[in-house]
């Protein structure tokens, strides 16, 4: 008998670690073989790396920069609102790019708020294409993210140490060398990291505000390569490049990374003694006017001009939302299928290595997974009639990381706490699982869930790849009324992309904590 | 008999030696200063730990390969004795069958053990709805319905008040009584060990003691023993 007798296995953990790793680096595989060697990088793919690396920087960079006023503002200040700004702060992870970009058309494109207003002094419309769009929806998504960790950082400066500082006569700007420039310090270069990832490898934003030889981000390359030209060997140059870079920047991020803190309030009350003056009160004011109106406004947009598109709905957006429901549905299945046995497994102490490979969805591209298993299929089937498994394969191990996040670290309360009792009980292997671990899971398994369904409800990347001119997914469909200038439409099939994946989130998380004892 | 023969417990830097008999029948509590090892020593009994020397016999059958639901042991934790999810015959039905597939005389008998001890009618209730007491008679349930011949406790009363903690072990000593199951149990409160347990095994300096007649070790203890009374 071992020293750690366990109530249950880790083989099924393991295997489901192996077959994630297989897909990945199968089809990673798959596409390096493809890719002829010596070609080496033609002109417009050295400028895909560059616009990648200049606007993930510049995204990761105002970001953050813009978060540190908003997070310190959030910190100190008490207002009616302020936790459901917080809370509001959680949501683009699950809103659908798409949507989002819809919005920001709506208030910065050229017939835009923003635009018409100029317009009343005689000025020019604001121009959203080109580098300077891409830069403003990644601050749209990242803003709140860096805003989040920021002011985590803030909030585990302890408030003993803020009464210390006040006892001993600290302003301000004494406090601000005492406590904040050192939290910033260890904090700010794990969200950068982080932010900096995620832009990499952006594509549905580059897809849509991007373009063009000067603002093509190398996802979107491998997208042009592939359907456009057919050119294989290409596309597979691109998801090598994309892959060392993404790969590098996941190392660098995890290395860096600070805690993303999902589910925690962030809102301990926090005395503050400092920053009474009214200046600090206006500009702390000033920035959280801003961050929500620049939050809020493009999903008010959205909300106002997509009501009269839905009324008109084709059937085709209706066919459309019925695949993404079945997508996400799949995909969240797959997703569960895969992360509880690997949860578990961890949290029985067969760590590293699954730990490893439920990373790796976070380096590895959807797109370059996308050209591996387009490669696989090719020759034995047609790519085109598997785009929905396909896609729900995708979304389900880009999920993957997210949910082991959640699971991972209540699976080992459940094991730690419950284990030995359900031994001496003789409650081992299934018995376990049906009446212990998944009971005790229930609301980490809703959660993850409702993040696996959402983000996959609005994906629009693989799909995009593998789907016929028959075949689309609602993202998809609005992302192909807006290339037809049906905006009208697009808002009405946003809106109930945006219904759909908050239901999908709303219902599974509420689900899994319904009558859920603690 | 319940032995215990030329065992050796390693943790870490930790060991704990153990060559002793127990007699069945026998109320046994495990006291001695804190860190010595007495959790140790039960943990190891109930199948958590491997021995690095040694076996264990149960009437002459060898328990150290014998996974610990399959050990001919009933034991009670220090906390989370109940699984919070199910109700209170539910959490007592898993001492019949770990399923919970249950025919109508396990039911039975689940209704006669949440009666014994005194939690008629109780059986649809979450354990979160029941006072400290309720729970630990709850686990008190189970151990009668397991009808095992060991009964292990790692100080499962430590959180209870004094009167409800001894009314708890009165509780288990009529058990015992009714059922002639032999019972170990860790002590820190030496009361505890008057109170219920006709021997005692002092747990100190890495070696548990052979038992010895509880009035007896407590009335004129031994410098290790002394240092922690006081």
């Amino acid at each position: 008998m071992a020293d750690c007798a366990q109530p249950i296995g880790a083989r099924t953990g393991i295997g489901a670690a192996l077959v994630v790793a297989a897909l990945i680096f199968g089809t990673l595989a798959a596409v390096v073989l493809r890719a002829e060697p010596g070609r080496g990088l033609g002109s417009a793919d050295w400028a895909a790396l560059r616009f990648t690396l200049i606007q993930a920087c510049l995204s990761a960079g105002l970001s953050v920069a813009l978060a540190v006023p908003v997070a310190r503002a959030l910190a100190r200040r008490r207002f009616a609102g302020r936790r459901l700004l917080i809370a509001l702060l959680g949501a683009p992870f699950i809103l659908p790019v798409i949507v989002a970009i819809l919005g920001l058309l709506q208030v910065f494109g050229r017939a835009g708020w923003i635009s018409d207003g100029l317009a009343l002094f005689g000025l020019e419309p604001v121009q959203i294409y080109g580098l300077h769009g891409v830069v403003l929806a990644h601050v749209f998504f990242n803003l709140p993210l860096a805003t989040r960790l920021i002011l985590q950082g803030w909030q585990e400066i302890p408030a003993e140490r803020f009464r210390l500082a006040a006892q001993l006569g600290a302003d301000a700007r004494a406090t601000r060398n005492l406590l904040e420039y050192p939290m910033l310090r260890r904090v700010v270069p794990g969200a950068l990291a982080v932010i900096f990832a995620i832009c990499l490898s952006s594509f549905a934003v580059a897809l849509t505000l991007g373009g063009g030889p000067r603002a093509t981000t190398i996802e979107l390359a491998i997208y042009q390569a592939f359907r456009f030209d057919f050119d294989l060997g290409r596309a597979a140059m691109l998801s090598g490049l994309q892959l060392v870079l993404t790969g590098a920047a996941a190392l660098v991020a995890v290395k860096v990374a600070v805690g993303e803190g999902f589910g925690t309030g962030l809102d301990r009350p926090l005395q503050r003694w400092d920053g009474n003056s009214t200046t600090s009160r206006v500009f702390d004011g000033f920035w959280i006017l801003l961050a929500a109106a620049f939050l809020l406004l493009p999903l008010a947009a959205i909300a106002l001009s997509g009501v009269p598109g839905l009324v008109g709905l084709k059937a085709s957006v209706w066919t459309a939302a019925l695949n993404s429901i079945m997508v996400a549905t799949l995909s969240t299945a797959l997703m569960l299928i895969l992360a509880l046995p690997m949860a578990t497994a961890v949290a029985l102490g067969r760590g590293t290595m699954i730990e490893v490979a439920g990373i790796l969805g976070l380096a590895a591209s959807p797109l370059v997974i996308g050209t591996g298993l387009f490669i696989v299929i090719y020759p034995i089937a047609n790519p085109f009639a598997l785009a929905l498994p396909v896609t729900a394969l995708v979304n389900a191990v880009m999920a993957l990381p997210f949910a082991l996040r959640i699971l991972v670290p209540r699976a080992k309360s459940v094991v730690g706490r419950y284990g030995r009792l359900s031994m001496s009980l003789d409650m081992r292997g299934l018995p376990f699982v049906r009446r212990v671990l998944l009971p005790r899971m229930r609301a980490q398994i809703g959660f993850s869930a409702g993040l696996a369904a959402a983000l996959s409800m609005g994906d629009l990347g693989v799909v995009a790849l593998f789907a016929d001119p028959e075949f689309a997914t609602l993202p998809l469909q609005v992302y192909r009324l807006m290339g037809a200038y049906r905006m009208e439409a697009a808002a009405g099939a946003a809106l109930l992309l945006l219904a759909l994946s908050m239901s999908a989130f709303w219902i599974l998380d509420r689900g899994g904590r319904w009558h859920a004892e603690a | 008999m319940l032995r215990l023969e030329n065992c050796l417990i390693e943790n870490g830097g930790f060991s704990l030696r153990a060559d002793l008999e127990i007699a069945p029948g026998s109320r046994i509590a495990v006291i001695g200063p804190s860190g010595a090892g007495k959790s140790t020593l039960i943990e190891a009994l109930a199948g958590f730990r491997s021995l690095s020397k040694g076996a264990v016999y149960w009437k002459g059958k060898d328990l150290s390969k014998v996974a610990p639901g399959k050990r001919p042991i009933a034991m009670l934790f220090q906390d989370g004795n109940l699984f919070p999810h199910l109700t209170v015959a539910q959490n007592v039905g898993l001492g019949i069958h770990p399923n919970l597939r249950l025919d109508d005389a396990q039911q039975a008998k689940v209704k006669a053990a949440l009666a014994r001890v005194g939690l008629d009618g109780m059986g649809d209730r979450k354990p979160a709805s029941l006072s400290g007491g309720q729970q630990s008679r709850v686990a008190l349930a189970r151990v009668l319905v397991q009808g095992r011949d060991l009964l292990l406790l790692d100080e499962p009363f430590a959180a209870l008040g004094p009167a409800l903690k001894a009314e708890m072990l009165d509780l288990v000593a009529e058990l015992l009584a009714e059922s002639g199951a032999t019972l170990l149990m860790v002590s820190h409160d030496p009361s505890d060990a008057r109170r219920i347990a006709d021997q005692v095994v002092l747990v100190a300096d890495g070696q548990a003691h052979p038992s010895m007649e509880t009035a007896v070790l407590l009335d004129n203890p031994p410098p290790a023993l002394k240092a922690y009374l006081g």
